[in-house]
């Protein structure tokens, strides 16, 4: 970048500059006042553009797949059982058949569907409370702060599986509850993030200022902390999708998730189990949709980081070699 | 010292008390036992005397006053599922978990410290890379899914390795342990790339630099000890989640550690087996917990001083 715009902030820039540890003037300058549009960004990092781009296909056959494959997801051909993935039997036979001589590729693309109604959901409840709550907490302090601190104590010093495998198994496990149970065993998470960036940002003096005009504190909430707290609430939210997914799957794997005949990737590798040593292909496949979908969501996560920060934003418009070595995301964040 | 270890007992033992209280109370919610252990065809009488027997008829305080005064002699009750009682049940079920999540956090601690350190090194570099690119899938990778593999990849296929079970030797280990580490190390290994690239960059490696250190007294001499200390906290908060790990692993593995004793235990609503189970568990975290501010109080000195409320 060769932009002779003046810096505007002198201390992100000496900042970056001892990180890089290159140190050569002019051509680390931040770019002019108007953000670079953020695809322009995500076209800069290849990882973070490929990661993107298996999320939105993940995403669109989560949508749409549905409408395409019709009931093959759980229509059984018992004369096609357990057919090893071939070009021999059309579309729907490409990555093989289950036991049941269900087509695997259509039941990835149902349980695609299923997988994302559970996860998502799940991230925006939890997102959405936690951080209301957290940043209530942290703006006022006292004891509002104390008890959201020892709720989110308890609520995290407890196995979340074994919450969820309780309350499963207590209510039914459809997927609404299944929902329910992994917002609320997530909810610390934002929790946490949000009061520690609140409690920070309280003693700002915008902070100071609006109150001194007599803001009511939900406005300043709304209006001044918010805005600075999202970037490292979205970062969390896209790494907690992994974890909401992981759980997910486990808790189907175990059998007290998802409900057959629902399909979702976690039960598809339970029922691939039994057929391991003959039909890999129905536990190995579904596996791997999670991986895929798990790993993107964390590379993005990253970059989401990086490009929802006007302090940091700029580092994406260098090539990568010389971004500096900051750290993508806190490490209070990744547990 | 004392007082900072007598504040962090105080705020740990808060969570414990809940959990407690709270498995108690969700295990009534599962529904009565007696549905699930006496025939469809047992006379009212015969239910009756069932839960009269085994004190389910009392009301829901009067069980939890007795499950207190008995815990607090360590006696648990009797466990439905075998007649055995329950706490011999959870002593022989605990040490397999403990020794399996041990070996793993050291393993994954000390693995984390060796990779993240080589990658912060040089950020950036061909290392970096391929360690930050194997740490994001690692932390990713279901472990369920990862032991099936496993179990394809080299117990079937290869056949060097058991599928299952405990007896043997140290082969046993391999891909129970293998399933627990991959996501404490994958965390732990971006962890300490973060704290290690923000502790190289600080003014004291510098100084140690121009003194003429070697890289590595520099790495693992001045930096790695300001960098410990939110590993220790992140590693704290993972051992959390190596339960749920323990119960997916004891599952598919046949091991009869505590994760599968309670997830067992859930399932055939054997209350004495499931409380001594948790509450075991619930005590070594909430040590562990300790333990951890204590290590990281002797680490840095920052942290003795700034005691948390």
């Amino acid at each position: 970048m060769t932009d002779p715009t003046p810096r505007p902030d002198a201390e992100t820039y000496a900042d970056a500059d001892a990180d890089a540890g290159t140190g050569t003037g002019t051509e680390n300058c931040p770019p002019s006042a108007r953000p670079p549009r953020w695809w322009r960004l995500l076209g800069r990092d290849r990882g973070a553009a490929v990661a993107a781009v298996v999320l939105a296909l993940v995403f669109l056959v989560a949508l749409f797949g549905r409408l395409f494959i019709g009931d093959r997801a759980i229509r059984q051909d018992l004369g096609a059982s357990l057919r090893p993935p071939s070009l021999d039997h059309g579309f729907y036979g490409l990555l093989g058949t289950d036991v049941l001589g269900r087509s695997v590729l259509a039941r990835l693309v149902e349980a695609a569907g299923t997988t994302l109604y559970v996860a998502v959901p799940a991230v925006l409840c939890s997102l959405v409370i936690g951080s209301a709550l957290g940043m209530w907490a942290g703006y006022h302090g006292g004891w509002r702060e104390n008890v959201a601190m020892r709720v989110a104590d308890v609520i995290l010093s407890f196995p979340s599986l074994l919450i969820a495998v309780v309350v499963l198994y207590v209510f039914a496990p459809s997927a609404l509850n299944i929902v329910l149970i992994l917002a609320i065993a997530r909810v610390p998470v934002y929790l946490r993030t949000a009061r520690a960036e609140s409690a920070e940002l309280r003693s700002r003096l915008f902070v100071d200022a609006a109150r001194t005009f007599g803001t009511p504190s939900r406005n300043i909430i709304h209006r001044h902390i918010l805005p600075i707290a999202l970037p490292t609430l979205l970062t969390v939210a896209t790494l907690d999708f992994c974890f909401v997914m992981l759980t997910e799957s486990s808790l189907s794997f175990l059998g007290i998730g998802i409900q057959p005949p629902d399909v979702s990737w976690g039960l598809m590798v339970a029922q691939g189990r039994q057929y391991l040593q003959t039909a890999w292909w129905i536990a190995v496949l579904p596996g791997i949709a999670i991986v895929l979908t798990t790993v993107s969501a964390t590379v993005l996560a990253a970059w989401v980081r990086l490009a929802t920060d006007p302090g940091q934003r700029w580092r994406l418009t260098l090539p990568k070699k010389r971004r500096g070595a900051r750290a993508a995301v806190p490490p209070e964040m990744i547990a | 010292m004392t007082t900072f270890l007598r504040k962090r007992i105080i705020s740990s033992a808060v969570p414990l008390v809940f959990v407690v209280l709270g498995v108690f109370c969700l295990a009534r919610l599962t529904g009565n036992p007696v549905d699930l252990y006496l025939p469809l065809s047992a006379t009212p009488g015969q239910r009756a005397e069932f839960s009269a027997a085994h004190g389910f008829d009392d009301s829901i305080p009067v069980q939890l006053w007795h499950y207190l005064t008995q815990a607090a002699q360590l006696d648990f009750g009797t466990s439905l599922r075998t007649g055995q009682s329950a706490t011999t049940m959870v002593l022989d079920a605990f040490p397999v978990t403990l020794q399996l999540a041990g070996m793993t956090m050291l393993l994954a601690i000390l693995g984390a410290l060796l990779v993240g350190s080589l990658a912060a090194h040089r950020p950036n570099s061909l290392i970096d890379r391929i360690a930050g690119l194997l740490s994001m899938t690692a932390a990713s990778i279901p472990d369920f899914w990862f032991a099936i593999m496993g179990v394809l990849v080299f117990g079937v296929g290869l056949d060097l390795l058991p599928t299952s079970g405990t007896l043997g030797g140290p082969e046993i280990w391999v891909l129970p342990i293998a399933t627990l580490l991959i996501r404490p190390f994958g965390v732990l290994v971006q962890v300490v790339r973060g704290s290690m690239v923000g502790a190289l960059s600080a003014p004291y490696v510098k100084v140690a630099r121009s003194k003429g250190a070697g890289a590595g007294r520099v790495v693992f001499g001045h930096a790695l000890r300001n960098s410990v200390t939110p590993v220790l906290t992140v590693a704290g908060d993972l051992t959390v989640g190596l339960v749920n790990g323990a119960v997916i692993v004891e599952t598919i593995f046949g091991w009869p550690g505590i994760g599968k004793l309670m997830i067992d235990s859930i399932l055939q609503r054997d209350f004495a087996a499931l409380q001594a189970a948790v509450l075991i568990t619930a005590v070594t975290i909430f040590a562990l917990n300790i333990l951890v501010d204590v290590c990281q109080a002797l680490i840095d000195p920052r942290v003795r001083q700034a005691v948390p409320a």
